[in-house]
């Protein structure tokens, strides 16, 4: 009789591997949300200024890590930049590098839209109670912004930990290429091993990003009432 | 108010340009302790331009403002110590949404002035008492009319112990029957003596709050009379245009 398959999933050690490949996709997705929320914080206040230099150069930051794929970024970080600065990094953490650099620039253009979105008087009324540029913007214009940026926030996050699945092509072994490997073993005794080993992926992928879709609605609400 | 009181605010030749455009045009005012000044004009004559230059939200291109003596045109001018003497309300519900009323309030004493938060605390209190919003102290602005978000506004600017007020037309966006409750407010302000610049289209309101009503047509003072001597006999043919306008349904 042929197998349904599903049984796949809970043959030798195969459960626990693919929890293990979900442990680099979260590792990678979590540490480059964080970092690429911080950088982008700081790049989104800069992108506000007036100085036009920098406003072209971040824009042009922007735009390149827009245009250009996140596969060919990470080919280019790992195949190119490492090996000729002579840093072998790995490829885990060139992963890190390089979607905290994206995370960057996505979030520094979500900071940027919601900053701007504020009405002006927000600014003079500010400025009009003789408080400091950077007072202005901890106590008036940050506080404001935040709540505006929240909806792009979660959507960043949830597109960078479904990116991640790309990481396999320079080396990574993620949860993705996990269930490959599990479905190219067992190709044979049960060709339905697929079916089901990819719908686990779809619940793992659930699992992560459906907690902080829930996180965004509930603080907009709060916020809103 | 006393002719004699000190002059507080002394403009000359003051010039505002909008690139081409000029804005304001060879003004020249001075403003003396406890003295309410109303300005009126058209649309677009520069009135709300020229109380913005007063608090340094807008650049000049030429002449003097000077505060107490101290001349602030230079650019080396400290505005924030400046605004802190010189206190501005504008048109707009400007409150900060995430903040409550006495956070609001609260935000400049402490982060600016440094004061002490029981004493800041305690004059906010007796300014909100004093316009009828001490239980709305913990509301946020949403949850407040457009007239008593003003009045709260109102309130924040006096809480820095301002000098001068600068009203920019307070009550151009409020609904009619909310306007009262804001000039009540203001009303208050003049009879303890505090020295305002009122840019305002309430002429009722102009002619008896006013010490004196200041014309300003096409970025030119173009007249500067008493309240009564205005509304019954302005000088001017554009200040009697402009009264006809406005009094139509008189």
């Amino acid at each position: 009789m042929q197998s349904l398959g599903i049984e796949v999933l809970f043959q030798g050690s195969n459960f626990m591997r693919l929890l293990g490949g979900l442990l680099v996709t979260i590792e990678i997705a979590f540490t480059s949300i964080f970092i690429g929320t911080a950088l982008g914080l700081l790049m989104g206040l800069l992108r506000t200024l007036k100085s036009w230099p920098l406003r072209f150069i971040l824009r042009f930051y922007l735009e390149a890590f827009r245009i250009i794929p996140i596969l060919v970024w990470l080919y280019v970080a790992y195949f190119i930049f490492t090996p000729m600065l002579r840093v072998d990094i790995g490829g885990e953490l060139t992963a890190v590098l390089v979607f905290s650099l994206w995370g960057a620039a996505e979030m520094g253009d979500i900071v940027r839209g919601a900053l701007e979105s504020l009405p002006k008087h927000q600014l003079e009324s500010g400025k009009a109670l003789g408080l400091k540029a950077g007072q202005i913007y901890r106590y008036i214009l940050i506080p404001q912004a935040v709540r505006r940026m929240l909806p792009g926030t979660i959507n960043l996050a949830t597109r960078m930990i479904k990116t991640t699945s790309l990481v396999v092509l320079i080396g990574v072994i993620e949860v993705v290429k996990v269930g490959q490997q599990i479905i190219e073993l067992g190709v044979i005794k049960a060709p339905n091993a697929s079916i089901w080993v990819y719908g686990f992926i779809f619940i793992l992928f659930f699992l992560v990003c459906y907690p902080l879709s829930r996180l965004s609605r509930k603080f907009e609400r709060r916020w809103q009432s | 108010m006393a002719r004699s009181a000190e002059i507080l605010l002394e403009i000359k030749q003051l010039v505002k340009n909008y690139g081409e455009r000029n804005v304001l045009d060879d003004i020249n005012l001075e403003v003396r302790q406890g003295e309410v000044t109303v300005i009126l004009g058209p649309s677009g004559c520069g009135k709300s331009t020229l109380l913005r230059c007063l608090n340094g939200l807008e650049s000049v291109q030429g002449g003097t403002i000077l505060y107490r003596g101290q001349n602030l045109t230079d650019p080396g001018t400290d505005w924030r110590e400046v605004r802190q003497h010189i206190g501005m309300v504008f048109q707009s519900y400007d409150l900060f949404p995430h903040l409550t009323v006495i956070d609001n309030i609260l935000l400049g004493p402490l982060k600016v002035q440094r004061r002490e938060k029981q004493e800041a605390l305690q004059q906010a209190e007796q300014l909100l008492e004093r316009v009828g919003l001490l239980d709305r102290k913990n509301s946020y602005p949403r949850e407040l009319s457009g007239g008593q978000k003003q009045r709260i506004a109102i309130v924040r600017a006096l809480c820095m112990n301002p000098d001068i007020m600068l009203f920019d037309e307070v009550t151009a966006s409020l609904d009619p029957e909310m306007v009262r409750e804001v000039l009540d407010v203001i009303r208050g302000l003049a009879d303890q003596g505090m020295t305002m610049l009122i840019v305002t289209h309430e002429m009722g309101f102009a002619k008896s709050v006013g010490n004196r009503i200041v014309f300003i047509d096409q970025g030119k003072i173009s007249e500067i009379a008493a309240p009564e001597q205005f509304f019954t006999k302005p000088q001017s043919e554009r200040a009697q245009h402009f009264l006809d306008i406005f009094q139509y349904d008189h």
